[in-house]
C-alpha cells in the first residue's frame, strides 16, 4: 500500500471552483449578449469580441512576463471583463479604442493590485470610465438600435432616453413632453433605445441576473438594496414635482441602471462581504447614482456611483460585521 | 421544518452503511488501552505490569473533576504500560492488556432484560455514571457526570438527546437508535431524573425516517420525552447549533449551554448511562462505523475499547487497493490517522477510507472575495478574515474577531471555491489565541 495523506479536516470538498463560478457569469451574460447582437449587429460582435480578446491577451503578457507568475487567462475572469467592458460603450466606437481600454481595464484595474481578488475597483468600470475621460465624443455617441445587419455604414446616432430627459428638462420644458419624443417602456424594455451594447435591454438582464441567483453566484442583497433604493429615492421627487422629474420605471430601465446593479455591483471582488454591508453599498450605489443623474454634470450615475462605492467597501468590511451566534443574549 | 438559522452546508450524505445491522467485532490478542480518552486530565493508572485483570475492571482512576475512569475491555494480563500512537498522531500512554478468555466482572448484569426501573437518587445516579467512565459518545468525549451536575447557581430546565448524525458517511448512532431505542429511552429518563428536569427532546435530522418513526412509536410510553425531526444541514450536530434548531436559544459566545437551561447528551451516551446505571456496565466498548466508497463491506461493529484500527479495517473485507486517506471520525470534522494500527478510543465514532484521488485539496488561488465562508460559517464569523489575521500573526485582532467562537467545522474550507486553508490558519489563530488567554489568566 502507498503512504497514506494526513491532513487536517475536512476531509471532503465541495465542487465549487473559482472558474464554475466565472463560467457561471458568463452563462447568464448571454440573453443580454444576443439582445446586443440583434439591435448593433456586426459592430456589437466585434467591439465584444476585441474586447475580450485584448483583455486576455493583456493579463497572459502581464502575468507572464511582468509578474512571471502563474498564468490564469482561462479562469475566466478576464473574458467577464472583457464583455462587461464591451457592454459599457456605444457600439460605434473605434476597436482601438477598445483595445486602450482593456488595457486600462485589466493593466491598471486587475493586474496593479495582484490580480484576480486584490482589485478595490470594478476593473471594467475602471476601463469604461478612462475612456468616457479620454474619449468623450466617441463615449457619447449612440448609434440607433437596428434590425440586425451586416453594414458597418450609415449609422443614426441620437441621445440616450437619459440624455433627452436631461437636457429637456434643463431646457425648462414637462417632463410628460420629453417623454413623447423617447421610445415606449415596452421598447425599452426590451432594448429598443439608445445606449451601450449591452445595457439596453432590462429583460434580458434581469433573466441573467435569474440565472446569477439561482446558481447562488451573487445574492438578493446588492440588486434589491441598489433597485430599491434608486425606486425610492426617485419615486419621492417625482410624487413631490412630476413635472420635472419622471417616474422610478423610467430610471430602472434606461442607462446602465440593470447592468449595473446586476453584474456590475455585485461583483464579488469589489463588493463588502457580509449582507448586511452589501445592503448598505447597495443603497450607497442607489442614493448616488440618482444624485448624479438628476443633480450632476453627467446624465448617467451609475459607473461613477459603482467606483465612489467600491471605495468605500474596506471601510464597510471594517465596521459592519456579520450576526455573530450567541450575540445578543435572549431572556429564557 | 426546524434547523439553526446561521451557515450551514450540504455535503452528500454518503450513509453507505445504514442498513448494516450493528455486528459484535471479535475480542482481539491485545488491546491498547489510552489512559486519555476524554477531555480533561489523563487517568491514572491503578494496574501495573503482571496484574490479572476481569472484563470491566478499573484500571486507570480519573481523579481530577474533568477527567474519567478507565476499565480493562478484555480479561487477561497486563502486559505493560507504555506509549503507543493512538488515534490523535501522538505518543499517548495505554495500559496494554493481553487477553485471555472473557471473565466479565460478577457485578456487571450481561443479561438482555430491560431494566426500566430506577430508584437511584440524583447524586447517585452521577456518582455510578462517574464510577463507570461514561464520556460524551458524540466525539468531544466530555465527562458526563459534569454534565449531569449543574453548577451552583443555574438551572437545568430541559435535555436535548442529539441524534443528528450530522457528519457524512457515520451510522452508528443511527443504528443504535433503532438497535436498541428502548435502552437509550430508560436511559434518556434515568438522565431526566440527575438533571431534575421534566422534559426531554431528541432532535433526529430526517434522512432518518426509519428512526424517528421507531423512537417517536417508543417515546409515547415516556412522560416528557418527545422527538424532532431536523432538516438536514451540517453541522446540526454541534451542541449550540442543536440548542439553536429544538428550542431556539442562543448559548451566548464562550458560554456553555447551561447558560440557557439545556443540557445536550449523545443518544450513544444516554444508552452508555443505561447500562452504567440500571446493568452496572462500565465504558468498555462502542459502536464504529467502517465506511468508504471503495470498501468491501461498509459495516457498524461494536468494539472493545483499545482494539487496533488493523483489526476493524480486516473485518469489513480489507483495506482497498489505492486507498490515500484513513480517517477516525467524520469526513467534516475527523482526524486523518498516520497508524493503522492506532486503538479504538472512546471517542471514535468512525473510520473512513478514502480513495487516492479523493485526497488532494483543491489548487489554491487567490481569495476572490465571494464571501461564501461567511455565508457558511455556522457561528457567524468571517473565516476570510480570521485566516488573513492568523496568517500575518495578528493575534489579537483574531481574539477580537471572536476566533474562539469557531468550532471547527469545516464548512468555510469545505465550501471555498479558490481552495483556501482557512480552517488550518483559523486553527493556528485559536492555539495561539488560548496561549495568550492563558498567560493573561495566569499574571
Amino acid at each position: 500500500m502507498s503512504l497514506l495523506t494526513v491532513s487536517g479536516s475536512p476531509h471532503v470538498y465541495s465542487k465549487e471552483s473559482v472558474s464554475k463560478i466565472m463560467y457561471g457569469v458568463i452563462i447568464s451574460l448571454i440573453p443580454a449578449m444576443l439582445i446586443s447582437f440583434y439591435f448593433f449587429s456586426l459592430a456589437a460582435i466585434l467591439l465584444t469580441l476585441t474586447a475580450v480578446v485584448s483583455c486576455m491577451a493583456f493579463e497572459f503578457l502581464i502575468q507572464k512576463y511582468l509578474i512571471k507568475g502563474p498564468v490564469t487567462v482561462f479562469d475566466g475572469s478576464a473574458i467577464i471583463t472583457g464583455i462587461l467592458l464591451a457592454f459599457n460603450v456605444p457600439s460605434s466606437l473605434p476597436l482601438w479604442m477598445m483595445v486602450i481600454g482593456s488595457a486600462v481595464a485589466i493593466g491598471m484595474g486587475k493586474m496593479t493590485f495582484g490580480g484576480l481578488g486584490k482589485n478595490p475597483f470594478n476593473p471594467a468600470l475602471v476601463g469604461r470610465v478612462f475612456l468616457l475621460i479620454s474619449f468623450p465624443v466617441e463615449m457619447t455617441t449612440w448609434p440607433k438600435p437596428t434590425e440586425f445587419s451586416t453594414q458597418l455604414t450609415d449609422v443614426v446616432t441620437g441621445p440616450t432616453p437619459l440624455a433627452v430627459m436631461k437636457e429637456g428638462i434643463a431646457a425648462g420644458r414637462d417632463a410628460s413632453e420629453v417623454m413623447a419624443e423617447i421610445p415606449s417602456y415596452v421598447q425599452m424594455l426590451y432594448g429598443n433605445m439608445g445606449g451601450s451594447i449591452g445595457e439596453i435591454s432590462a429583460i434580458a438582464l434581469l433573466i441573467g441576473g435569474i440565472y446569477m441567483l439561482a446558481r447562488k453566484i451573487i445574492t438578493w442583497h446588492i440588486p434589491v438594496s441598489y433597485i430599491g433604493s434608486v425606486v425610492i429615492f426617485s419615486g419621492i421627487l417625482w410624487l413631490i414635482n412630476p413635472e420635472i422629474y419622471v417616474d422610478p420605471l423610467f430610471h430602472l430601465i434606461t442607462g446602465g441602471m440593470m447592468l449595473g446593479a446586476l453584474y456590475m455591483a455585485t461583483d464579488m471582488v469589489t463588493s463588502p462581504m457580509s449582507a448586511k454591508g452589501m445592503i448598505v453599498f447597495g443603497i450607497g450605489c442607489g442614493v448616488l447614482t440618482m444624485v448624479i443623474r438628476l443633480f450632476g454634470a453627467y446624465p448617467e450615475g451609475v459607473s461613477f456611483a459603482i467606483l465612489i462605492m467600491n471605495a468605500f467597501v474596506p471601510l464597510i468590511n471594517t465596521y459592519i460585521k456579520p450576526k455573530r451566534f450567541g450575540e445578543e443574549v435572549k431572556d429564557v | 421544518m426546524k434547523t439553526f438559522k446561521i451557515g450551514g452546508v450540504h455535503p452528500p450524505e454518503n450513509k453507505l452503511s445504514k442498513d448494516a445491522a450493528i455486528e459484535v467485532l471479535d475480542i482481539p490478542k491485545t488491546v491498547y488501552i489510552p489512559l486519555s480518552q476524554h477531555l480533561g486530565v489523563p487517568a491514572v493508572p491503578v494496574v501495573k505490569k503482571g496484574d490479572t485483570v476481569k472484563t470491566g475492571q478499573l484500571i486507570a482512576k480519573g481523579e481530577a473533576f474533568i477527567s474519567a475512569n478507565i476499565h480493562s475491555s478484555v480479561s487477561g494480563k497486563v502486559a505493560k504500560i507504555d506509549d503507543v500512537i493512538d488515534t490523535s498522531g501522538y505518543r499517548k500512554t495505554c495500559i496494554i492488556v493481553e487477553t485471555e478468555g472473557d471473565e466479565w466482572e460478577p457485578d456487571i448484569d450481561r443479561s438482555p432484560d430491560l431494566k426500566e426501573d430506577c430508584s437511584l437518587t440524583p447524586e447517585e445516579i452521577i456518582k455510578k455514571v462517574q464510577e463507570k467512565g461514561i464520556v460524551g459518545l458524540g466525539g468531544a468525549t466530555f465527562p458526563s457526570h459534569v454534565k449531569l451536575m449543574v453548577p451552583k447557581g443555574k438551572k437545568a430546565d430541559i435535555l436535548i438527546i442529539n441524534g443528528v448524525e450530522c457528519e457524512p458517511c457515520l451510522t452508528a448512532d443511527h443504528r443504535l437508535m433503532l438497535e436498541k431505542a428502548k435502552e437509550m429511552l430508560v436511559g434518556i429518563s434515568i438522565q431526566m431524573k440527575a438533571l431534575g428536569v421534566e422534559k426531554a427532546i431528541i432532535g433526529i435530522e430526517n434522512n432518518k425516517p426509519d428512526a424517528i418513526k421507531h423512537i417517536s412509536e417508543l417515546a409515547s410510553g415516556y412522560k416528557g420525552i418527545s422527538v424532532e425531526s431536523l432538516k438536514v444541514k451540517y453541522p446540526q450536530g454541534g451542541e449550540k447549533q442543536l440548542i439553536k434548531a429544538l428550542i431556539n436559544r442562543e448559548v451566548p459566545s464562550g458560554k456553555l449551554p447551561i447558560e440557557v437551561g439545556a443540557v445536550v447528551h449523545n443518544v450513544g451516551t444516554s444508552l452508555a448511562v443505561y447500562e452504567a446505571v440500571q446493568k452496572n456496565k462500565p465504558l468498555i466498548e462502542r459502536v464504529v462505523t467502517v465506511s468508504g466508497s471503495k470498501i468491501d463491506k461498509p459495516s457498524n461493529f461494536l468494539v472493545r475499547i483499545g482494539t487496533p484500527v488493523s483489526a476493524l479495517l480486516e473485518a469489513s473485507g480489507g483495506i482497498p487497493e489505492n486507498t490515500g486517506k484513513v480517517v477516525n471520525g467524520g469526513p467534516m470534522m475527523g482526524k486523518a490517522l498516520n497508524n493503522l494500527d492506532a486503538p479504538v478510543a472512546k471517542g471514535t465514532s468512525g473510520i473512513l477510507l478514502f480513495p487516492e484521488r479523493e485526497v488532494p485539496r483543491k489548487p489554491m488561488l487567490n481569495c476572490i472575495r465571494c464571501a461564501k465562508c461567511i455565508s457558511v460559517c455556522c457561528m457567524g464569523l468571517e473565516p476570510y478574515l480570521l485566516a488573513i489575521l492568523a496568517d500575518k500573526e495578528r493575534f489579537e485582532e483574531c481574539e477580537n474577531e471572536k476566533i474562539m467562537d469557531c468550532i471547527e467545522c469545516g464548512s468555510c474550507l469545505y465550501i471555498c471555491p479558490s481552495g483556501r486553508p482557512l480552517l488550518d490558519n483559523i486553527r493556528v489563530g485559536k492555539n495561539k489565541v488560548g496561549q495568550l488567554m492563558r498567560s493573561r489568566a495566569s499574571n
